[in-house]
């Protein structure tokens, strides 16, 4: 066992983040866990970040790239909407983002999907890896817990879900990713983008599946043992 | 001082996409390439595009890191834009962007900071064929057929048997299908996912995205250790 641990160490997101399109929009979801080095830093943190009212992005990597990364793009956006007098489009949205992380790729350490809804293509995803690639996909899986997860899309994913379909295989594949990569964690949060709007969701762990070899939580051994009083000598 | 100079380098590959074959055929050029982006040993990416039309005249392959490849669509976008814009009748042949490409690959190697890739740039003008390759420490030259990565030693060596002046472009598409394959068995960055592109007098033409059947049924296969026990 390690007797030192760097608290130090860089904060980074190991993470598990997700983007799917189905028919009428997309639907973004992430975990929760921030660490430095084996240390928890935050156990609920807020990995899909707003870049537009239309627009959010999933962050994983460096926490301190990826929120510099979002600040900028969300600064140039603004100004994009001002200019344009109507609001940006995802693909706009994912370019910026591409550029910064192209034109920085050897400070940066980040990698991020881009997903929104806009009037002209309609819900889309675009994930933006390490290096500053730019690619449209029906759907995105990245982070540390995406290695988890890439045969369990080839299986499961189909074209054309509902929004409660696409949900649901959002929040699955976040939990299996959670049940086998240490450096995910924590609750695991929902965006859904379409043309009505952005609905955040939210769902702690006993809200999700239990997967092989996890139990049932209970508050206490007692309550499973039937309470016995307990012996007075 | 040193250490702005130190990190304004490209030190390694992210994201890539192997191999490109092309040759020279009757018409005009043709060029295969699968449509994988690799992330280290994972095939992350199955759907890239690494072929792409440039200008009238031109078709681009790239292998290496596809972000710098995309830049680098991006630069041509421009540089094509502006021989337009001379609304002069003239348009840039296979030999003048292979000889632009040339000159950016080389002074970014210069500047140890090179754009990852192989390219291979192919053309027709003026019923003049065109193939040519240039990578990213700046080797460039031309000839009737190219390939990049794996491709220059499985590819290459059938390609040296078997192409003749005057392909028939059914011909051609076989040829490379052959090329293809082979990389398909022996290259594991391959995916099975190809684009074969044409371009000719009458403009390019990139096929949709097809897969090619694959052959398994040796005896020595099914029972490779036949009289060998523990033997592979």
């Amino acid at each position: 066992m390690d007797r030192k641990v760097d608290l130090s160490a860089p904060h980074s997101m190991g993470t598990t983040i997700i983007g799917v399109t189905y028919n009428g929009g997309v639907v973004l979801g992430a975990d929760s866990r921030t660490s430095t080095g084996v240390y928890v830093a935050n156990r609920a943190s807020d990995k899909i970040t707003q870049l537009t009212d239309n627009v959010y992005v999933c962050r994983s990597g460096s926490a301190a790239d990826s929120q510099i990364v979002s600040d900028y793009v969300r600064y140039f956006l603004h100004q994009h909407t001002i200019q344009l007098g109507q609001p940006a489009t995802v693909k706009v949205a994912a370019n910026l983002v591409r550029l910064l992380s192209y034109n920085n790729k050897n400070f940066l350490e980040t990698g991020l999907i881009v997903g929104g809804w806009d009037k002209y293509e309609g819900g889309q995803i675009y994930g933006v890896p390490l290096g500053g690639t730019i690619v449209q996909q029906p759907f995105a899986i990245g982070g540390s817990g995406s290695s988890y997860l890439y045969g369990f899309f080839d299986q499961a994913w189909k074209e054309g879900m509902t929004k409660d379909e696409a949900e649901d295989l959002v929040k699955k594949a976040v939990s299996l990713a959670i049940a086998r990569d240490g450096a995910s964690g924590g609750v695991v949060r929902t965006v859904i983008i379409n043309s009505e709007g952005v609905t955040r969701n939210f769902y702690p762990g006993d809200q999700l599946p239990l997967w092989h070899e996890e139990m049932e939580p209970h508050n206490s051994l007692l309550d499973i043992l039937g309470a016995p009083e307990p012996m007075s000598m | 001082m040193d250490r702005v100079a130190e990190t304004e380098r490209t030190l390694y590959p992210y994201v890539t996409g192997s191999s490109v074959v092309a040759i020279k055929y009757k018409d005009g050029i043709l060029m295969a390439a699968d449509m994988g982006g690799s992330y280290g040993s994972t095939l992350r990416y199955k759907s890239v595009e690494r072929v792409k039309p440039i200008g009238k005249h031109s078709l681009l392959g790239a292998s290496g890191e596809i972000s710098d490849f995309q830049e680098i669509l991006r630069y041509l976008d421009e540089l094509i834009l502006y021989d337009n814009m001379w609304d002069d009748g003239n348009s840039l042949g296979p030999k003048e962007v292979h000889n632009y490409l040339t000159r950016v690959m080389y002074n970014r190697r210069n500047k140890f900071n090179p754009l990852w890739n192989a390219l291979v740039l192919g053309g027709v003008k003026n019923g003049q064929k065109y193939l040519g390759m240039v990578n990213m420490i700046g080797i460039n030259f031309e000839d009737n057929h190219v390939a990049t990565g794996l491709g220059n030693h499985l590819a290459r060596p059938i390609l040296r048997d078997e192409w003749h002046e005057n392909l028939t472009f059914e011909e051609g598409v076989k040829l490379l299908e052959k090329c293809m394959r082979v990389l398909l068995y022996r290259d594991r960055s391959a995916v099975n996912k190809i684009q074969i592109s044409k371009i000719t007098e009458e403009g390019a033409t990139v096929f949709p995205p097809f897969s090619l059947k694959t052959y398994w049924e040796f005896s020595a296969f099914k029972n490779p250790t036949l009289g060998a026990e523990g033997s592979w």
